[in-house]
């Protein structure tokens, strides 16, 4: 039997779309379908047409309050793991010579993710509790006479805890794309008179923009999306986008709390769809 | 716009690696003068490209001086040697425009926009590319690239450009194209041109001075005319070919003139070289231009003149080559024995394969190497 080129295409995408349409369109579609129905409040819901649950959402103060801390975090998170990220990849591509050594400390970078999310946040715990391993040896040296708090729960460990867990999905993507560079164009650069960071302002830096917008797109829909950490890390004292709708969920307001999800995913591909317009990243992704 | 001071000299140049163990360059000493045209000739492996790369500054020898202009360079920067190097598959930035690509050079030094894109725009001018200023690099042809590659190297006005493999990536009718623009462009900046390559006939067509070097050292540097026909060994003579190689030992000498044995072919004269003194009984090797021979039936032998000297053979394959043809002969007990037949010439009397013959040459022809 001659299979058509039709055909053929359509078998080789059925594995993703097999997976797609019962686990994100359908959930979707649901979710999209449950934002415009209405509650008893008690977990009943009509399928009555109502646009209350986002005029509730959008007139709460709440909402644009959360939107602020969750985007603050989102910055920072996205501002440090690209810097760190960078760093990292920028070393094992051009200084580490052997291209083993190289692979082997790319590796070691996977380490921290062999062990659960959980417990590598609360490994931060006697680091940077009250009376943690910095906080301690601080006041051993004499630097400080009070222990520093604002190093466990708070907005800092947020950011750390984010960091420690994000930064990997910058190195692996900015990894590939400096690995792509051609080390001729470095020399070319420097026969020309560039200086080390002439050579890394207009040669890599701009040739590594879309592996930094990959990674940038991992961070950003990571944090957005997240409620765990900020609620682990930050003790409780700073909410978050999804942390709120969560708690909706668990009162049973599964419509508002639906509508909040829907806005939530509009707001991130309109981010994504930012970061690809100032980026194109179809070369990183094709082969 | 001749900037002067681009005579170079090396002397004693080692490059080796492991602590020694090996070497890529062993012991180079070569003056090239100011405003000359250079190939550095050789196989691959040969150590053409590292002297290239530490002449431009990219490597540094273990031992040894590297003098322009007079000036020791060695521990340079690139740009403090005023040379420029033209890559390889030329090394074009791949996300800036062929005007961003010729001006960084200049941006790296600080210049406003205006004035860059001022100068830049002179030189695409000048390699005609002026309609493709705006385009990426990866939208270009090989040729285009090429002279995207030379116009950067040579916007920063340098008195050396150093050229590696410039036209290996190019398309064999292309390439041919872009030697003589090569060629055009070092007489009109009028500076020194160091061009490395393996191919025989790009040296040969380009140089003013032909470099031949295997492992690391130098087999003979000269004129393209004198590496051509007078190499001085056998490695040189079979490198740039042309040349059929027969290696025996010195038989009589007496005179003007003497002769050599070889163990597959009777005594054969040779002319007796200037300068040199031959020993009967030493080793020899010598050369015989492939155009220089020429074919006669095997009949003729005794009535050859007294100036010609002669090697029997069998021909064993004849290629047609448009304007000559070339003759493939099993003689002299050499893997190659090659006579270039005028096209005309052969056609008068039509060799077939198997064919027994006389390959006749003068014998003030015969080049006596090492």
């Amino acid at each position: 039997m001659k299979i058509t080129r039709n055909a053929a295409g359509w078998l080789n995408v059925a594995p993703l779309l097999a997976i797609l349409i019962p686990f994100f369109i359908v959930p979707i579609c649901v979710i999209l379908a449950v934002s415009f129905m209405q509650t008893d409040g008690f977990g009943g819901i009509f399928p009555d047409f109502t646009l209350d649950n986002y005029i509730g959402v959008f007139t709460s103060e709440l909402t644009y309050r959360l939107y602020y801390e969750t985007f603050k975090f989102t910055l920072l998170t996205l501002f440090f793991t690209a810097i760190i990220g960078f760093w990292i990849a920028y070393f094992l591509v051009f200084h580490v010579r052997s291209k083993i050594l190289a692979m082997g400390l790319f590796l070691v970078c996977t380490v921290p993710f062999w062990t659960s999310n959980i417990i590598r946040m609360i490994s931060w715990i006697p680091l940077l509790g009250k009376e943690g391993l910095i906080n301690t040896g601080l006041e051993g040296a004499g630097v400080i006479d009070q222990p520093l708090t604002f190093l466990l729960f708070s907005p800092f460990s947020v950011v750390v805890a984010y960091v420690h867990q994000l930064t990997i999905f910058m190195i692996v993507p900015i990894f590939n794309s400096l690995s792509r560079i051609d080390k001729r164009l470095v020399e070319a650069a420097l026969d020309a008179g560039a200086s080390r960071f002439d050579i890394l302002r207009l040669i890599i830096l701009p040739m590594s923009k879309s592996g930094i917008a990959l990674g940038a797109i991992f961070v950003v829909s990571i944090v957005m999306g997240d409620f765990f950490v900020v609620k682990v890390m930050s003790g409780g004292g700073t909410a978050s986008v999804v942390g709120a709708f969560y708690e909706d969920v668990s009162v049973l307001q599964y419509p508002t709390a639906a509508a909040s999800a829907i806005i939530l995913t509009v707001v991130v591909m309109l981010l994504v769809a930012a970061i690809l317009r100032v980026v194109d990243i179809r070369k990183e992704i094709s082969l | 716009m001749k900037t002067g001071n681009g005579d170079i000299e090396l002397a004693g140049i080692v490059k080796s690696y492991d602590e020694g163990r090996t070497y890529a360059v062993n012991g180079i000493n070569l003056k090239i003068p100011d405003g000359a045209y250079c190939c550095l000739l050789g196989p691959s492996g040969c150590g053409k490209s590292t002297i290239l790369r530490m002449i431009a500054g990219h490597e540094d020898p273990t031992a040894g001086e590297i003098v322009i202009g007079g000036e020791n360079v060695v521990g340079l920067a690139p740009v403090e040697r005023r040379t420029a190097m033209m890559f390889q598959s030329y090394a074009l930035f791949p996300h800036l425009s062929v005007r961003d690509n010729i001006a960084f050079a200049l941006r790296v030094r600080g210049q406003s926009k205006a004035e860059r894109y001022r100068k830049a725009d002179e030189m695409i001018e000048k390699v005609r590319l002026t309609e493709l200023a705006d385009r990426l690099p990866g939208q270009l042809s090989g040729g285009q690239q090429q002279r995207v590659a030379l116009a950067r190297a040579a916007i920063t006005e340098p008195r050396v450009l150093l050229l590696d493999e410039p036209l290996s990536a190019l398309d064999e009718h292309l390439r041919i194209r872009m030697r003589s623009e090569l060629r055009s462009m070092q007489q009109d900046l009028g500076i020194t041109f160091i061009h490395v390559t393996h191919t025989q006939m790009e040296a040969i067509a380009l140089a003013d001075m032909v470099v031949v070097m295997d492992k690391g050292v130098i087999r003979q540097s000269g004129p393209a005319r004198e590496i051509y026909s007078a190499p001085k060994d056998r490695y040189v003579a079979e490198f740039i070919g042309g040349q059929n190689v027969l290696s025996g030992k010195v038989g009589k000498v007496n005179g003007a003139r003497a002769t050599m044995l070889g163990a597959s072919f009777s005594e054969i004269a040779i002319p007796l070289p200037s300068g040199r003194h031959l020993e009967a009984g030493q080793p020899l090797d010598i050369a015989i231009r492939r155009d220089d021979i020429e074919l006669k039936p095997y009949a003729e032998k005794p009535m050859l003149a007294e100036d010609a000297a002669s090697v029997e053979g069998t021909v064993s394959a004849i290629e047609y080559q448009g304007n000559y043809v070339k003759v493939m002969l099993d003689a002299a007990g050499e893997d190659e024995f090659v006579a270039f037949v005028p096209e005309r010439k052969f056609f008068e009397n039509n060799l077939t394969v198997g064919e027994k013959v006389l390959a006749v040459w003068q014998v003030t022809h015969t080049q006596v190497m090492a």
